[in-house]
């Protein structure tokens, strides 16, 4: 599955695509991948404020549970209530339709310093490789 | 996003097929010490490879599980002496190509480790013993049939073990043997030619509570791998995939088939693990024996419950259980969504006053507390002798 070029990235596999001061955020399809069938998702409410590098919320498959942590700071909008019924859509669409939050963002510059999708493709290339050695 | 499935490979034991996992594009993670399969997204995943193994057949490398052969020395009746010193079930009572699960246990009546054990002969018995807990069993068994005349003779690294599960194993294993299948119980095995090699264990067992075989062949690479192909190619009509350890744990959840570690540990006696009737009291002494007529009489303080979660929320492995009024009360030992019943399901230790069905609980979930109630075991049962159904 392809990076959009126009996401931000962050170490621990979420990703950010902001417009403005407004942001929507998800996790990679890495991330779905290396969770497997995500079952659970736990996501704040609107209002929430999330800080940067901070867990606000959890996804879970059949085997693991994961904090996911936000790529930047600001106010929650909205939470993609679709995934409450349909967690899958983790796995089939993660860039997508399978979105986590939207955010006001408290520093929108603050996001230039997250990886692209070219950094990002590479990052993981380097991790696979140190895992498979 | 951090997974608590992160895997480290470099020092890890592999199994004979470990390459052919990575081939397959297998997620790989550190089990007991052991690189082994968690799942196969060539499969379609973890869930795809549990419906496969209830609707119809999967096979498991389970090669990592350790074995233990113990033989009578010169005068007979020494092998069996030692098994029923050092494990709770009766083994006089095992006909030879039977098997049984047992444990052995501690002088405190706790776990060493669960086995399974097969009467191969007279006096030859083989213990199957789990993976993370091979060297120490094998040590607890050298050290605890000194005083027997038998010889022990640690077989792990002899055999790859394979598991073919579900309502179609049979039909798969009669393409690749000679062996009379239909004549083996549950429970039961025989030797017999499997993919041209002679003499292979056939044993009716699993840990999957679906019907199944687990044969074991040699463990050289090539053959192992060989095996596996023909297994495979076998199974191809009946919609066979590779599992993994991931699609194991849910099926035993399932069936409420304890796990080393969890359910059974060194800290948890035979009552309070709800397996009195694999432990044989009238049989004679064994370890573990005195301490477990003690803790009969002083009474059980937790017992394993199975429990469904009522509210949203999936239940996880060291939770806490708490009662109406926020008390903690007992521990998660499993717990996990159930791909089969679409629910999410656990085992707990709490005490006997809150083990009945429809018992309410409360599970701490992230610092919440989330409804769940207790419920019959085993979660899941198949319903034996009825036909295969028919798996597209």
């Amino acid at each position: 599955m392809a990076y959009p070029k126009t996401y931000r990235y962050t170490k621990d596999h979420e990703w950010i695509d902001v417009k403005g001061d407004l942001a929507t955020i998800g996790i990679t399809d890495h991330a779905q991948h290396e969770l497997g069938d995500v079952v659970f998702v736990e996501l704040p409410k609107p209002g929430t404020k999330i800080e940067a590098g901070k867990s606000f919320g959890t996804v879970e498959s059949v085997k693991a549970v994961s904090e996911i942590y936000a790529p930047a700071a600001g106010e929650v909008l909205e939470a993609n209530g679709e995934l409450h019924n349909t967690p899958e859509k983790i796995n089939s669409d993660p860039h997508g339709a399978a979105w986590l939050i939207k955010v006001r963002l408290a520093n929108p510059a603050a996001v230039n310093s997250l990886m692209d999708a070219a950094a990002y493709e590479a990052y993981i290339a380097e991790k696979g490789k140190e895992t498979s050695a | 996003m951090e997974s608590t499935t992160i895997s480290h490979t470099s020092e890890l034991r592999k199994t004979p097929l470990n390459a052919l996992h990575r081939g397959l594009g297998a997620k790989m993670v550190n089990f007991g010490g052991w690189d082994m399969p968690v799942e196969y997204p060539s499969s379609g995943g973890l869930i795809a490879e549990h419906k496969a193994v209830r609707a119809s057949v999967g096979v498991f490398d389970v090669s990592h599980m350790g074995d233990i052969r113990i033989r009578s020395g010169a005068k007979q009746g020494g092998a069996l002496a030692a098994v029923q010193h050092i494990s709770m079930n009766d083994a006089s009572k095992l006909a030879i190509g039977q098997a049984h699960y047992s444990a052995m246990l501690y002088p405190e009546g706790t776990f060493v480790d669960d086995v399974i054990v097969h009467r191969l002969g007279e006096d030859d018995f083989l213990l199957v013993i789990n993976a993370g807990t091979r060297e120490k069993d094998i040590n607890w068994v050298r050290q605890n049939t000194k005083g027997f005349d038998c010889v022990v003779e640690d077989l792990s690294d002899a055999y790859t073990q394979l598991a073919i599960q579900g309502p179609r194993a049979v039909e798969v294993l009669r393409k690749l043997t000679d062996a009379e299948l239909s004549g083996i119980k549950n429970y039961w095995f025989t030797y017999g030619t499997v993919c041209g090699l002679k003499n292979t264990l056939i044993a009716r067992t699993g840990y999957t509570g679906e019907d199944g075989f687990e044969i074991y062949v040699p463990s050289d690479v090539a053959t192992s791998e060989k095996v596996w192909k023909q297994v495979m190619e076998a199974g191809r009509e009946f919609g066979i995939i590779p599992c993994g350890l991931g699609a194991r744990n849910t099926l035993r959840l399932e069936s409420k088939m304890a796990l080393y570690g969890h359910e059974i540990s060194d800290k948890i006696n035979v009552w309070e693990a709800g397996l009195e009737r694999y432990c044989k009291m009238e049989k004679g002494d064994f370890i573990g024996r005195a301490a477990l007529e003690r803790a009969k009489a002083a009474g059980l303080k937790r017992t394993l419950v199975g429990i469904e979660m009522v509210e949203r929320g999936i239940a996880r492995d060291e939770y806490c259980c708490c009662n109406e009024t926020g008390e903690k009360i007992g521990v998660i030992t499993s717990g996990s969504p159930s791909p089969t019943l679409g629910k999410n399901i656990a085992l707990a230790y709490v005490p006997p006053a809150y083990s009945a069905v429809d018992t309410n609980l409360y599970v701490e979930i992230r610092g919440q507390k989330c409804k769940a109630q207790v419920v019959p075991t085993p979660f899941y049962k198949r319903v034996r002798k009825a036909a295969a159904p028919n798996v597209s």
